[in-house]
């Protein structure tokens, strides 16, 4: 059944893999798998560096390493300017993130079920602090404030957070809404449910996991926030904030430890919000 | 009609809100900055005024021109190298990861440091670059140099190695997605034909993937262009981009019509960038169809 074309092409390609073959493996595939080790290793040596240096006692960080010491940690929890500032951190991330729900479900919402003039303006509007540099949203915010005579403090790093952050939850719930069967909803009215007892009953349940998800991602994010809040904080710190102002001065082991921690919880909620959302999607794939 | 004018009225209870919060901490923001840019100054107040006087100045003063296009080369450095470190390692995850669960797991390993700390990534590298740093004292160690080498860090280079550090995983999200809608066909196809493996990629992997390649430039270019923190950690005296510009204007040198200024240029370059590479996608993705 082979043509005559087919057996020239293996003999033309055959020699040459013969040749490519080394212990079972190409050397092609034995090249990519080194260049994909040494760049996930590139991608994970800082953070490891940075977590065990938050262990060693060397207050300068450098090799080789001497002993072993949980010193760091206790100086970092027993600094009374880093915890106000993880306070502060906290409090402006759980407000963020309640503006983020309570004006991105409504502005998803409205951008999948109605139509109404500057719709298309509206969607490029809302993705623009994620899409330009954060500095932009911050200046622009810092601006606003200060020409309607706001004073700068935690509630206007709040309002710039969520404002930024906003895209976040407004794209993920929009794309979930866009998968959504309306049938359902249709079925729950046509029963005699009112708009809102069938948007709390079906529709909340069901874009949920987006919800959850992009609120996890949100929170992070705001945790983490530089170029909006070094615009619009007042007398009050962050702790990116706090740690921006301390690594510019020197280096300490403490922000290692306490950056040590930080990544622990964001991988926790990360790990999370991606098992929230993965999930709910296998659950979704049969009914499409 | 009533059962359209409960839809409005529907539509009202919803989005009033919303719209009323968009219009005043948005897009009044943006539309007071543009406003502002045209005003002029006197020390130490702004002067209401409606000039170009400060666009003017931009184009003027050589000063503003260098840190430009400083921004605009280091931008397109760091896109370089995160090009080159993502493509190897997703083409490895999409064809040479034979389990899905081990290939997803990747790519979540590949996104993690996106979620870790922007400023903590940066830091790090300035405690690895550093003269007193691991780096260095990792050379002494070993024995290969006897001094601290000096030029890692404070310096251009370390401001391309640690944004590109930085903003990899967005390179590798969008070729990962490029690489993974490669029908196999074409690649058994090209095999068939007696077409060797690099052939094949250069001639039928490489050219599908550019849509992601572009998309992935776009993103790394945009926000290594937009990036102030990086360049004021790592970069040394030479290192101003145009955001650190715009961070000086808005702090020390309060001079806000300026900074304005300074601020709509690179919105527009970057919304410029995003409109380009949008329609440059469209136009492969036409020719791919």
């Amino acid at each position: 059944m082979t043509t005559y074309e087919e057996v020239r092409v293996r003999e033309r390609v055959e020699p040459r893999q013969m040749f490519l073959k080394l212990g079972g493996w190409d050397v092609s595939t034995a090249t990519l798998t080194v260049a994909a080790a040494c760049v996930l290793a590139f991608l994970y040596l800082p953070i490891v560096t940075l977590m065990v240096f938050s262990f060693n006692a060397n207050p300068i960080t450098r090799l080789p390493l001497t002993e072993w010491t949980f010193f760091w940690y206790e100086k970092a929890f027993g600094n009374e300017i880093l915890l106000t500032a993880l306070g502060n951190s906290l409090i402006v991330a759980s407000c963020a993130v309640t503006i983020c729900l309570c004006i991105g479900i409504p502005t998803a919402l409205a951008l999948d079920r109605y139509d109404f003039p500057g719709k298309t303006a509206l969607r490029r509007l809302v993705i623009l602090p994620i899409t330009l540099p954060g500095l932009i949203t911050g200046v622009s915010m810092l601006t606003f404030f200060k020409m309607t005579g706001v004073q700068l403090s935690l509630a206007t790093v709040i309002i710039g957070h969520g404002t930024a952050l906003t895209a976040i939850v407004v794209t993920n719930v929009f794309a979930r809404l866009q998968r959504f069967d309306r049938r359902i909803e249709e079925a729950s009215a046509d029963l005699g449910a009112k708009p809102l007892r069938t948007f709390w009953h079906i529709t909340l349940p069901n874009i949920r996991s987006a919800i959850i998800g992009s609120s996890l991602i949100a929170f992070t994010l705001s945790f983490d926030e530089i170029p909006v809040t070094y615009f619009l904080t007042g007398r009050d710190n962050t702790l990116p904030m706090y740690i921006w102002s301390t690594i510019r001065r020197g280096m300490t082991p403490e922000i290692n430890a306490i950056g040590t921690v930080i990544i622990g919880v964001s991988i926790v909620l990360l790990l999370s919000s991606v098992f929230i959302m993965s999930d709910s999607g296998v659950r979704k794939r049969p009914r499409k | 009609m009533s059962q359209s004018r409960r839809r409005l009225f529907g539509f009202a209870a919803l989005f009033a809100g919303p719209a009323v919060w968009w219009g005043t901490v948005l897009l009044a923001p943006y539309a007071i900055m543009f406003m502002i840019s045209f005003y002029s100054k006197q020390f130490p107040f702004m002067i209401p005024d409606f000039q170009f006087g400060n666009y003017i100045h931009l184009v003027s003063d050589p000063q503003y021109y260098l840190v430009l296009s400083r921004s605009l080369k280091i931008a397109f450095f760091v896109s370089v190298v995160a090009f080159f470190l993502s493509y190897p390692l997703t083409y490895f995850m999409v064809f040479k990861v034979k389990s899905p669960r081990v290939r997803l797991l990747l790519y979540v390993a590949t996104i993690i440091p996106l979620w870790v700390s922007y400023l903590l990534r940066a830091y790090t590298w300035k405690t690895i670059l550093g003269t007193e740093g691991i780096l260095n004292s990792f050379l002494i160690w070993i024995g290969i140099v006897d001094e601290p080498i000096q030029l890692f860090l404070y310096n251009q280079f370390a401001m391309v190695i640690t944004m590109a550090y930085i903003f990899t995983p967005f390179m590798v999200m969008p070729i990962y997605a490029a690489l993974e809608k490669i029908p196999r066909s074409l690649l058994e196809a090209s095999k068939d034909l007696g077409i060797g493996k690099f052939g094949t990629f250069f001639r039928i992997t490489l050219p599908l993937t550019i849509p992601g390649i572009l998309a992935g430039f776009t993103f790394t270019f945009c926000l290594a262009a937009g990036d102030f923190i990086s360049p004021q950690l790592v970069g040394g005296p030479y290192s101003n981009m145009i955001a650190n510009v715009v961070a000086t204007q808005y702090g020390i040198a309060n001079d806000w019509p300026m900074g304005s200024a300074l601020s709509m240029v690179m919105l527009f370059i970057v919304l410029g960038i995003i409109t380009l590479s949008d329609k440059f996608e469209r136009i492969g993705r036409l020719n791919l169809g």
